[in-house]
């Protein structure tokens, strides 16, 4: 089955930013990468469950907009205190000015 | 290398530094001390979460697990007593007596006491999670609440108090509430949003005088009025712990005096978090000492690595937040280096006040709003501050200027 879902448009989110994506009761992160790239991850920070959205992106790096704690969004890798725990991050493709994400 | 890093004061500050000492790879011993019995917490949720829940619940820093994994050695419920600086020694209330090559004193800050006569057993402050369990026992439905002091520490617990359904007075000497360091612009929107909530905010009217008759407290203020209450949490400012560094002969200076890389007037011992004070770069090394998590957070890691020798000075600016009802605030930089404001709207009735010093470096932002609306401009504004930016007053105001753009610049 096929579990690719429409995030959003290509140009609802500009270069190195991110914005939020709520499906099924779940919410998630997509990004915009500097590189123009498209990235997602769970939507809640691990450390104290904010939406990461609101945070700043910077370069590969978002930025919990609570308390600082820092993941690269591209790997999902947490990147020092007071973040111990990985983002889960979710495969993206864009067709057709649509940024899909694959929600397992 | 014997005696290893020796950690006083087991918070947020000496509980990231004992982390950090192993995250570096530091292969000797490592050991954490502290006065309460808990592992390692972070104090923020004290005032807010924690107090608004049913059941509060410590948020550990690191677990018995994860500090044993870390070979980290945590000595819980004694006090350091003495520090034996040609020995390298510290004595513990236990009578042990332990061993340092470097000594971190994270002994943080407490409560100030209000300096009179007649409080009993319903006066409180709030430090620990201990005191966050006894006065969360009274925040019930209709039960009074007198709050003396209308800082964030007693605005957060109004707030989780009337959550709560108690009925709540602030009394605040000072004319408006918030008067260290927040703008009037701000402070106004804290105290309608808390009036709006039902608190009742008495401003400008100091204490005459508190009795405390083992049932309830009776405030009496200079003007006459009279405040009865269930509980009485006095929030008035908190002052560093300093007494171990003092009788050791250590520098104080509004705290445990140390210099840009924390190391005190005794080159192997450092301090760190609200207990020290030490010279801000951003603002041409002025002598400051804050109580913020975030500082407690940067300085015990930067403290770890100063301790291993890594000789780097202190560069971060300060900031902290606030969280009342829905409204967030936060605040970088330290707004009364600034001389004049410029207002950015950010929409949904947030905004940022931009701080700006006579000769345009942008000094301070202060920011409130829904959720955490100002969030990601704060960030970029302390960025600015950071390199001690000069951006166009027309620029911070305007929406349609990306403030990341400036950063560039």
């Amino acid at each position: 089955m096929s579990d690719w879902v429409e995030a959003c448009a290509t140009g609802d989110i500009d270069e190195e930013d991110v914005m939020r994506f709520d499906h099924g009761g779940r919410t998630f992160a997509i990004y915009r990468s500097p590189d123009d790239e498209f990235f997602a991850t769970d939507g809640l920070c691990t450390h104290e469950k904010v939406h990461l959205a609101d945070g700043l992106v910077m370069d590969d790096i978002i930025e919990c907009p609570k308390h600082n704690g820092r993941f690269n969004y591209k790997t999902g890798d947490a990147r020092g205190a007071p973040v111990c725990v990985n983002l889960k991050t979710y495969p993206v493709k864009v067709d057709a000015g649509k940024v899909l994400i694959r929600i397992g | 290398m014997a005696g290893g890093m020796l950690i006083i004061g087991a918070g947020e500050c000496g509980g990231r530094a004992a982390l950090a000492l192993r995250d570096l790879d530091y292969q000797g011993p490592v050991t954490l001390v502290g006065d309460e019995p808990h592992l390692p917490y972070e104090r923020p949720p004290l005032s807010k979460d924690a107090m608004a829940s049913d059941a509060p619940e410590i948020k550990a820093i690191a677990s018995d697990a994860i500090l044993a994994e870390k070979s980290i050695r945590h000595i819980h419920s004694v006090q350091a007593v003495a520090i034996d600086r040609a020995a390298h020694t510290v004595r513990l209330s236990d009578g042990s007596v332990l061993p340092y090559d470097k000594l971190l004193l994270a002994t943080g800050s407490t409560p100030r006491k209000l300096p009179m006569p007649g409080l009993g057993a319903h006066c409180v402050y709030l430090r620990t999670f201990a005191d966050a369990l006894a006065i969360r026992a009274h925040l019930t439905p209709g039960n009074r609440i007198a709050i003396i002091g209308g800082g964030f520490i007693g605005l957060e617990l109004a707030a989780a108090a009337r959550k709560l359904g108690a009925a709540v007075t602030v009394i605040e000497a000072q004319p408006r509430i918030l008067m260290r360091g927040v703008p009037a612009e701000i402070a106004e929107i804290i105290h309608d949003t808390h009036v709006a909530e039902g608190v009742d905010i008495l401003c400008g009217d100091g204490i005459a005088s508190i009795a405390d008759d083992g049932r309830q407290v009776r405030t009496t203020l200079a003007g006459g009025r009279e405040i009865v209450a269930d509980l009485a949490i006095i929030g008035i400012g908190a002052v560093p712990v300093t007494g171990l560094a003092a009788e050791a002969g250590l520098t104080i200076d509004n705290g445990i005096a140390v210099d840009a890389e924390l190391r005190s007037s005794d080159p192997d011992i450092f301090a760190a978090g609200d207990c020290c004070s030490f010279p801000l770069a951003v603002y041409g090394g002025r002598r400051v000492r804050l109580e913020a998590w975030r500082n407690a957070q940067e300085q015990g890691a930067l403290a770890a690595r100063n301790m291993l020798g890594a000789g780097e000075a202190h560069a971060a600016v300060p900031w902290f937040w606030s969280d009342q009802y829905g409204l967030s605030l936060q605040i970088a930089g330290l707004s009364d280096e600034g001389s004049s404001t410029v207002r950015r709207d950010l929409g949904d009735g947030a905004f940022i006040l931009f701080h700006l010093a006579e000769d345009g470096r942008l000094v301070a932002a202060s920011g409130i709003g829904p959720g955490n609306a100002v969030a990601r401009d704060i960030r970029l504004a302390e960025m600015l501050i950071g390199k001690q930016a000069k951006p166009a007053p027309e620029a911070l105001g305007s929406q349609d200027v990306k403030l990341k753009s400036l950063l560039a610049a």
